[in-house]
């Protein structure tokens, strides 16, 4: 490695697996952000189908508690990314960012470092809930489970660097999960995950179309049914494709700011 | 004399929404393998000033070379010579010692058993191998500090500057941080810039800035500084001021300052004035000290404050 890569590639790494070892060492934060998403699919999931059955309007698909699934797999991947960066607020407060801004350790490594953590964690909350997927009726070929984990790594890359980019300008984490939740919640629901993005009004799809949410979505969803839904327009590799574009102009966004912002 | 290894001149900094200036034509220098205090009540500019050379803001304007090297223009290669400890800790809680040192080490682009080995001298040299494997949240206010100071030293910086590094201990930790700064300035040949809002850790320095609404109200070496005041000082406590006061201002030709329920002389001659307290004014004091010129008198002398008050204090200082 050279002198560039010292400073950019070893600190990303070691501010990536700091984030890793924080979160497996707070066991409430790791139930929180899988137990969540579990129960909300289990509850809404089974009673849904009761209420409405064939609400997936999928035949081939099975139960609204199979198509909720990916869903619900979403959603812990959402928590887990998005929550991760409250440890950017509490570095701040506590003293610990300001250790990693006076070192030498480029921006792009710290950026590169906290996002990387987030993701990966996120990565492995959503492996653990793809562990579920036989309970909603998936029979699932090594394929699609590389696929389903590309599609959770590209869409926690999506939402920690979103998470990031709000943690880095905000000082409270009161008011950051008061505008997450805000922002998250509808990009959530207009993803795909809740109901079919297709067969939306006009209006609603120029919204959908326009959230980085709905791609990873689409991949999540296309990987698990192994293509043959139709209730999404996009394939597999289209949906991932445009997902890493999101990751990356989200990821200069957030290196501007760092770059830029006094803060910290 | 040895070229100075930290130099600021005529730094200006006022943060947004402040009138006033947090920095107003701040200068100093530090030799090298020395201690620096930079010493003032708080609001003073101490962390302004701290803030600056550890590269987390920029002045207005002003100058500033660290080992020769440009603060403002450099700041990158300012960053891999400065071992920074800050206030408040810089500690990863969740993380035990040794992983918040080889954190520190990553930052700094060191690895391997380089990284390794350095550690383990470090904690080795501040008596923190026992430790190692306990979380940092777990130890004491002082254990803390050391921790920081290893880390800080993981890279071999040239010079470690620390901002209020015993604020919140107790004695006995404060003595053993000045201790270890102390003993690294002499093993280890670092310079160390220390910031403090306590006038009696300034005796552990080499040498020091007394500053004051963003400047420098004199500085040098501590005993030299006090020897500038001459003579003893007497600090009278009453619970009548303007009446000792006056009676004092007319009786003794000397100047008397006032504080509230203090009062403060450099009388001529010391047995006399004592005689007249004792004698004269029996029934308006109620106790007073005799006692060689603090850097408290100084810093008295050179700003027309004490070192605990606002400068717009109530107290109204009444000096004659």
């Amino acid at each position: 490695m050279n002198s560039a890569q010292v400073l950019t590639l070893l600190p990303a790494m070691s501010l990536a697996r700091r984030e890793l070892v924080r979160f497996y060492r707070q066991k409430a934060r790791v139930m929180g952000s899988l137990g969540t998403p579990i129960v909300l699919w289990a509850l809404l999931g089974s009673g849904l189908q009761a209420a409405f059955p064939g609400a997936s309007g999928e035949t081939n698909s099975g139960s609204y508690l199979k198509y909720f699934f990916p869903g619900s797999l979403m959603l812990t991947v959402l928590f887990t990314s998005i929550f991760t960066n409250i440890s950017v607020i509490e570095d701040r407060n506590e003293g610990f960012l300001q250790g990693v801004l006076v070192a030498p350790v480029s921006r792009v490594g710290l950026v590169l470092g906290k996002v990387l953590g987030g993701s990966l964690i996120a990565v492995v909350q959503g492996i653990f809930f793809l562990g579920l997927a036989p309970l909603a009726g998936f029979v699932l070929s090594p394929i699609s489970i590389v696929q389903v984990v590309a599609a959770i790594l590209a869409t926690s890359l999506c939402l920690t660097t979103i998470g990031f980019i709000f943690a880095w300008r905000l000082d409270s984490i009161q008011g950051f999960h008061s505008v997450m939740n805000l922002l998250l919640m509808p990009m959530w629901l207009l993803s795909g995950a809740f109901f079919p993005a297709s067969r939306a009004p006009w209006l609603l799809k120029t919204v959908i179309y326009l959230n980085p949410l709905t791609y990873g979505f689409a991949a999540i969803h296309k990987g698990l049914f192994s293509e043959s839904t139709t209730l999404s327009e996009f394939s597999y590799w289209s949906a991932l494709g445009v997902e890493l574009v999101f990751v990356f102009a989200l990821g200069v966004w957030a290196l501007r700011g760092v770059s830029s912002n006094k803060r910290g | 004399m040895m070229e100075p290894i930290v130099k600021v001149e005529n730094l200006y900094h006022t943060y947004p929404e402040q009138k006033v200036p947090a920095l107003d034509g701040l200068s100093f220098s530090v030799a090298p393998e020395s201690i620096f205090g930079i010493i003032g009540p708080n609001g003073g500019g101490k962390s302004t000033t701290f803030k600056i050379l550890s590269t987390l803001i920029q002045p207005q304007s002003g100058a500033g070379t660290i080992g020769g090297i440009d603060v403002l223009k450099s700041p990158g290669k300012i960053r891999s010579l400065l071992g920074v400890v800050f206030q408040s800790p810089a500690l990863d809680k969740k993380l035990t010692v040794e992983e918040n040192i080889f954190h520190q080490g990553h930052l700094y682009g060191i690895k391997g058993r380089v990284l390794v080995q350095k550690a383990e001298f470090l904690l080795r040299r501040l008596g923190l191998w026992e430790k190692r494997n306990e979380k940092t949240e777990n130890l004491s206010g002082g254990q803390k500090r050391r921790v920081e100071i290893t880390k800080s030293l993981i890279h071999n910086p040239k010079i470690l500057i620390l901002d209020e590094p015993t604020t919140g201990l107790d004695p006995l930790a404060r003595r053993e941080v000045w201790n270890y700064l102390k003993f690294l300035r002499e093993k280890e040949k670092i310079t160390i810039l220390v910031t403090t809002h306590l006038l009696d850790e300034a005796e552990d320095c080499d040498e020091i800035a007394l500053i004051d609404k963003g400047k420098v109200v004199c500085s040098g070496r501590p005993s030299q500084l006090r020897s500038e005041l001459g003579g003893d000082f007497v600090t009278v406590k009453t619970s009548q001021t303007e009446i000792l006061f006056k009676k004092i201002s007319v009786n003794c030709q000397t100047e008397v300052k006032a504080f509230g329920q203090e009062l403060r002389v450099q009388p001529r001659n010391i047995s006399s004035f004592v005689d007249f307290l004792v004698n004269d004014c029996l029934t308006e004091f109620d106790s007073f000290t005799v006692g060689k010129p603090t850097l408290e008198d100084l810093f008295i002398d050179k700003t027309g404050h004490k070192f605990w008050e606002e400068s717009n204090s109530s107290d109204g200082e009444i000096t004659q």
